[in-house]
């Protein structure tokens, strides 16, 4: 088999085009987030097919990413990675506030803005340091799952922006931002950070704490080895670890040449020989460079039990090392959103919200109810309602 | 004697013909080009403002429904209001900052050519690059612009995430690329008479007089066409907007209505949202405003631009 790649990221305007010129890649690979409206508008197909012809064990993969593809009742997606967020909180900054790493706690939310508060750094009006940054409007879902609600049902179908919970998951987060030197300095400083260089935001002290993907860790781990971190699971207002997941799939587009193909080449890259493949290759970079190895979290529970059994050993440092078994334990919590008909419009729906309450134009509530007819009116449309 | 005179007017009716179609062979190249990529497209476009198409199936006649909800859609008035907000800011700012530099570049004497080349290279510059350079020079707190301004004890706005700044910022940065407006100025500031100032001097006119009655009225075809030109181009401001506040996934997530300029909201509607049939109704309502703004600024334009020759 010959596989020709184009280089670069997925770009939805060449997919589109090509599926309606009648030439599409024979695979695509894709956020799991838009699963659900490439499959509501045919763009790709199901794969039940080729699941059962080339026996690809579905069980092998984690349910939360097995559900993103899931369109009612069809497979469309094999997924790939698996992408948790957990707590990222800079130490130096904790102890300049008197406070320790486990006081960074998201449990109970009357203390968080005031925990930010005294993480924030300003100097002549500058924003020196960002206390807490909540990651809004991007991990609003993790908030409103944390506060016990949810953005969208369960089948996708019907929006739940105006719900209480998550009024007041946005209230709480848009506090925290507030007490965090206010939305414009926040953002202004977090738009300048080396985010993948040495000098990044822990580096250089100008973020107390924010939840973050488990990518970054692999980031810290190679740009800043000696960063003075400490890794713990968000929490729900019950105190239990909680998670929100994304990650990647491989997609067989409509009118595929080579489905078959195609196919089998999903199951190769997605099965756990694959991975440990992998896995080792990245740890013997890593090794060469004297350098920690984070370790590498698929969609594909048996390739993370063979990877973190047999590839992974701890590095010695106990901030990387506790950070990788914060990350495992948090992925047994982890919960998706749903597959939706119409993914990027209702996203925007919530998170033009999000940003008209950030900036002040609106109150959580009277956002919400707006983004709620939006993004309604957008499911329907894509159902066909 | 007539049998010669239709002899050559035969022969001239042929050259005329044979220059003729010459003149469409060296022509075909753009007619076909503009048929195929622009007048074919254009057509299509019309026809699909009037379904419900997202790409992947066939079209489906939705009559009247995609312009019914051009009227209703707040985001349709909201990046049209932006896009005009802009328009009326960057343009005469841009002429009135263009025909500054192109007047101190007419003094430079021998260095005009090294200066001339000097501020149209940033016109080179890609819009993308332009984008992400303004996003750094307009952070609110790390950025050179800010710096700058409080070296003179001004503390600068958040220009990047404050709603009522990020428009202005955006228009600070179209100031970057004024190299194509400067250069025609220059032209046509070269292209003024020198007599005429003599005369006005003899006579006593000051230097603002000469400016006003002689300079502004000569290149008055200059700026005119400036402006329509710099209209249009405005209406349809994209990359680097696209690029500053909706180029990737972080800056698409946390932007504001404040940035959201027409033809942005109509690529969104096109290929995010696969709504092919409404952004084709957008592209058609955008075309109507430029046409009429064009028709105005010709009718009242002519009343006031002097065109060698009148």
């Amino acid at each position: 088999m010959q596989v020709k790649v184009t280089e670069g990221g997925f770009d939805e305007q060449q997919f589109l085009s090509a599926v309606a010129s009648g030439a599409p890649p024979d695979l695509v690979y894709v956020d799991r987030e838009i699963i659900g409206t490439y499959a509501a508008r045919g763009a790709i197909q199901p794969l039940d097919e080729c699941i059962s012809s080339a026996q690809i064990d579905m069980g092998q993969y984690r349910p939360a990413a097995v559900q993103q593809v899931t369109v009612d009742g069809k497979v469309y997606g094999i997924p790939e990675f698996y992408s948790v967020r957990v707590m990222m909180i800079g130490n130096k900054a904790v102890r300049d506030a008197g406070l320790s790493p486990a006081e960074v706690d998201t449990t109970d939310w009357s203390k968080l803005a005031g925990m930010a508060e005294k993480l924030t750094v300003t100097e002549g009006g500058k924003l020196k340091r960002i206390g807490f940054d909540p990651k809004i409007p991007e991990f609003l879902p993790l908030w409103v799952k944390a506060n016990g609600g949810a953005l969208l049902s369960e089948d996708g179908r019907t929006a739940q922006l105006n719900a209480p919970k998550v009024v007041e998951a946005l209230t709480t987060t848009a506090g925290i931002v507030q007490a965090s030197g206010g939305w414009g300095k926040l953002k202004s400083l977090r738009d300048s950070f080396d985010f993948f260089g040495a000098k990044n935001q822990f580096a250089k002290d100008q973020l107390g704490a924010f939840p973050m993907e488990d990518w970054y860790l692999n980031v810290l781990a190679e740009a800043s080895p000696d960063v003075d971190i400490t890794v713990a699971p968000f929490k729900d207002r019950q105190g239990n670890p909680l998670t929100f997941v994304t990650g990647s799939a491989w997609a067989v587009p409509k009118g595929a040449k080579n489905p078959d193909a195609a196919c089998r080449f999903a199951k190769t890259m997605t099965e756990a020989s694959t991975w440990v493949a992998a896995a080792r290759a990245r740890a013997e970079a890593r090794a060469k460079k004297d350098l920690p190895f984070t370790g590498l979290y698929s969609g594909n529970k048996v390739a993370d039990e063979q990877v973190f059994g047999e590839v992974y050993k701890p590095s010695g440092d106990a901030k990387f090392d506790d950070a990788v078994q914060t990350v495992l334990a948090v992925q047994e919590v982890a919960f998706a959103t749903p597959p939706s008909p119409a993914g990027a419009e209702f996203q925007k729906a919530w998170q033009d919200a999000v940003n008209r309450v950030l900036t002040g134009q609106m109150e959580p509530a009277e956002a919400l109810e707006r983004a709620q007819g939006e993004a309604q009116a957008a499911l329907d449309k894509a159902a066909g309602g | 004697m007539a049998s010669s005179a239709t002899g050559r007017r035969a022969r001239a009716s042929g050259m005329s013909r044979q220059e003729t179609r010459w003149a469409w062979l060296f022509l075909a190249p753009w007619v076909i080009g503009f048929l195929v990529f622009t007048g074919g497209p254009m057509i299509a476009s019309l026809v699909l403002s009037f379904t419900e198409y997202d790409v992947i199936s066939a079209p489906k006649f939705t009559g009247l429904d995609n312009y019914r909800q051009l009227m209703s859609d707040p985001a349709v008035a909201k990046s049209l209001g932006n896009t005009v907000f802009y328009t009326a800011l960057h343009v005469p700012l841009a002429m009135a900052v263009s025909l500054g530099l192109a007047l101190l570049l007419q003094r430079v004497g021998r260095a005009s050519g090294l200066f001339r080349t000097i501020f149209y290279l940033p016109v080179m510059t890609p819009a993308v690059a332009v984008g992400i350079l303004f996003l750094f020079l307009l952070n609110g707190q790390t950025g050179l612009i800010n710096a700058m301004l409080a070296l003179v004890g001004v503390q600068g706005p958040n220009w990047t995430t404050d709603p009522a700044w990020i428009k202005p910022g955006i228009v600070l940065m179209s100031l970057w690329t004024l190299g194509s407006t400067t250069i025609i100025y220059l032209a046509a500031l070269n292209n003024v008479p020198r007599e005429l100032y003599e005369a006005a001097r003899i006579d006593g006119a000051s230097s603002w007089r000469q400016f006003r009655h002689i300079t502004v009225p000569m290149i008055s075809g200059a700026l005119f066409f400036t402006l329509i030109v710099n209209t249009i181009a405005s209406l349809q401001l994209f990359a680097e907007v696209y690029t500053m506040y909706f180029g990737n996934r972080a800056t698409q997530e946390s932007t504001t209505d404040a940035a959201l300029f027409y033809v942005v909201y109509l690529f969104q509607q096109a290929f995010q949202f696969l709504h092919m049939g409404f952004a084709s109704a957008m592209a058609w309502l955008l075309f109507l405003i430029i046409l009429a703004i064009t028709v105005l600024q010709v009718r009242v334009g002519n009343r006031f631009v002097y065109y060698e020759g009148d």
